[in-house]
């Protein structure tokens, strides 16, 4: 097994919707998809997400895009207008699923990590 | 029309990049210019310039666009459908039309949609046993007592579709959904049907892909360092088919780019269920989406499945919930994190002593994970932190208070805090968003094309 950043398998948006944010996350090919599916459930995306993520975590899939699609409840401090955070609209929330960490198997394709 | 039909949308938000709808018109062919102005909080920014003055309430950005452009629109017969109207769609249309004169332009139709707009009538709805509970939460409306500031129903692509059949040439809407801009020009120029689901779901997905202009053409992706040419980038173009099926792409020579990962990260943009996508013109389900690349910068989308549509209009209507204040200092090292944090404690304790507490308060160290708490480790040698201190509270004053007390931490803290050449930060109204939803029935939408 490797150890392995998420963002060396797949890619990431997220937005707001009212006081959650979600989080699509889109892996490189087929062989990444599995992997992400079996790994990233919502219960450690919860605890990824420890001390932003207030409410529940719910996923979907979308297999024709390689796609889960995850809403972190109660995850922007009251959302839009109300939250007092500098990101009040989970815009970062993405950037921050691609950090996670994960052993994956030897053979995975991955993308190397960009110094810049 | 010949096949395919180009919509290309040049706005994403009130306060996009003023030049992209300029580039979609110059750039290469298109048929249809959409732009979206609209946002929650917009529509209740709209409605209290109206009261102010009754001439007021739409996307003033529109009519400087229009000055600019109108000439190359009618020599082009490129059709314009914008969101702009906000609350007063009538003042916008008049505007336009005074720009148009000032032009010395003739033959100029407008169509604009209302009806959207139901402010007016909540009190009346509300007495007539109309519910408008808080779609999550399930409260009723009344307990917002006299605090609403908007209220707008999100409607179909149909009236705007009727507008084209009368023959406009510029369609200002209110509240219209984001895709729903760019879905009418398909179901005009295609003839689809109301009960098309597929169709219509295909054009509701189109319309979701250009909504955010540049998000699907390469702004806003994680693989960023692949992005050419940020400073030009191309906003997003589609070519419709009326089979439903359409290419994504961008004007050659642009920067940006389109490439099934680009349009994949948009298309999950703000989604919730997948399956159960609901707009007021179908219901959409984004596990059908196929994506197939067709050359550089051009993704092919089709497959795309839809169900009927729902009984009721989402309506967002907006109130005020108190006032809020943030406030920001730079500590510049050595030990920038540890002054940073003497500073936040001094500035709450201030307040404390002279009396001032908060509904609610937020301390935030930019730049040290403040977006992503424990995900990312804080280093050990830290050179520079930005102090972020911010507070809620229903009474204005105290806010005016909490903004007196940030400045004097450059000369009365610890050593090296600077940033402060904005001045003391001044209370926001705060403007939350109620979602609820309305029986279609209750909404009557017109259509009016006037020439001037």
């Amino acid at each position: 097994m490797q150890r392995i950043l998420l963002r060396q398998i797949a890619h990431a948006r997220s937005g707001d919707k009212g006081d959650s944010s979600n989080v699509g996350l889109i892996a490189d090919n087929e062989a990444a998809y599995e992997v992400i599916r079996n790994e990233v459930t919502p219960e450690r995306v919860k605890k990824h997400f420890a001390n932003i993520v207030n409410g529940k975590v719910d996923r979907y899939e979308l297999p024709n895009l390689l796609c889960l699609n995850f809403i972190l409840h109660d995850s922007l401090g009251g959302g839009g207008s109300e939250s007092l955070r500098n990101d009040a609209q989970g815009k970062t929330h993405g950037q921050a699923l691609l950090l996670m960490e994960m052993e994956v198997p030897d053979d995975l394709p991955v993308q190397p990590i960009k110094n810049f | 029309m010949q096949e395919p039909i180009l919509i290309g949308n040049g706005q994403g938000f009130w306060g996009d990049s003023i030049d992209a709808p300029k580039n979609l018109l110059d750039g290469g062919p298109i048929h249809y210019l959409t732009l979206d102005y609209l946002a929650e909080v917009t529509m209740s920014i709209m409605q209290r310039q109206k009261l102010h003055n009754p001439q007021r309430g739409y996307a003033t950005d529109f009519v400087q666009l229009m000055k600019d452009t109108l000439p190359s629109i009618l020599d082009k017969n490129i059709k314009v459908i914008a969101n702009a109207g906000g609350v007063n769609p009538k003042a916008c249309r008049e505007a336009i039309f005074t720009v148009a004169r000032e032009l010395g332009l003739t033959g100029l139709k407008i169509g604009i949609v209302e009806g959207d707009d139901i402010v007016e009538q909540l009190p009346e709805m509300m007495t007539t046993g109309v519910e408008l509970n808080h779609m999550e939460t399930g409260e009723p409306l009344t307990s917002l007592k006299d605090n609403v500031l908007s209220a707008n129903v999100y409607i179909s692509s149909l009236p705007i579709a009727e507008a084209l059949e009368k023959g406009a040439q510029v369609i200002i809407t209110g509240r219209a959904t984001d895709p729903g801009l760019v879905l009418a020009p398909m179901v005009y120029e295609f003839g689809w049907k109301e009960d098309e689901w597929d169709k219509l779901a295909a054009g509701t997905i189109a319309g979701h892909i250009l909504e955010c202009g540049a998000q699907a053409t390469g702004g806003n992706f994680t693989r960023w360092w692949d992005v050419p040419g940020f400073a030009n980038i191309g906003y997003p173009i589609v070519e419709a088919k009326s089979d439903g099926t359409f290419v994504v792409t961008k004007h050659p020579g642009t920067g940006g780019m389109v490439t099934k990962d680009t349009v994949s990260e948009q298309i999950v943009y703000e989604m919730g269920d997948p399956k159960n996508y609901i707009s007021p013109d179908v219901t959409v389900d984004f596990t059908t989406i196929q994506l197939v690349e067709d050359g550089t910068d051009r993704v092919k989308v089709s497959g795309i499945k839809g169900s009927p549509t729902t009984d009721s209009y989402k309506v967002s209507i907006s109130y005020s919930d108190g006032f809020k204040a943030s406030g920001t200092l730079t500590i510049s090292g050595p030990d920038a994190y540890a002054k940073a944090q003497k500073c936040g404690e001094v500035i709450w304790e201030r307040l404390k002593n002279a009396g001032c507490t908060f509904e609610n308060t937020n301390t935030e160290y930019l730049g040290l994970s403040s977006s992503h708490g424990e995900i990312n480790p804080i280093p050990e040698q830290i050179n520079e932190v930005v102090l972020r201190v911010s507070a809620r509270d229903s009474n204005q004053e105290n806010l005016v208070r909490f903004g007196k007390e940030i400045a004097p931490l450059v000369t009365n803290g610890p050593p090296g805090v600077t940033g402060f050449a904005g001045g003391r930060p001044k209370p926001q109204q705060i403007v939350a968003y109620w979602p609820a939803l309305i029986d279609k029935n209750l909404v009557k939408t017109s259509v009016t094309v006037e020439e001037v």
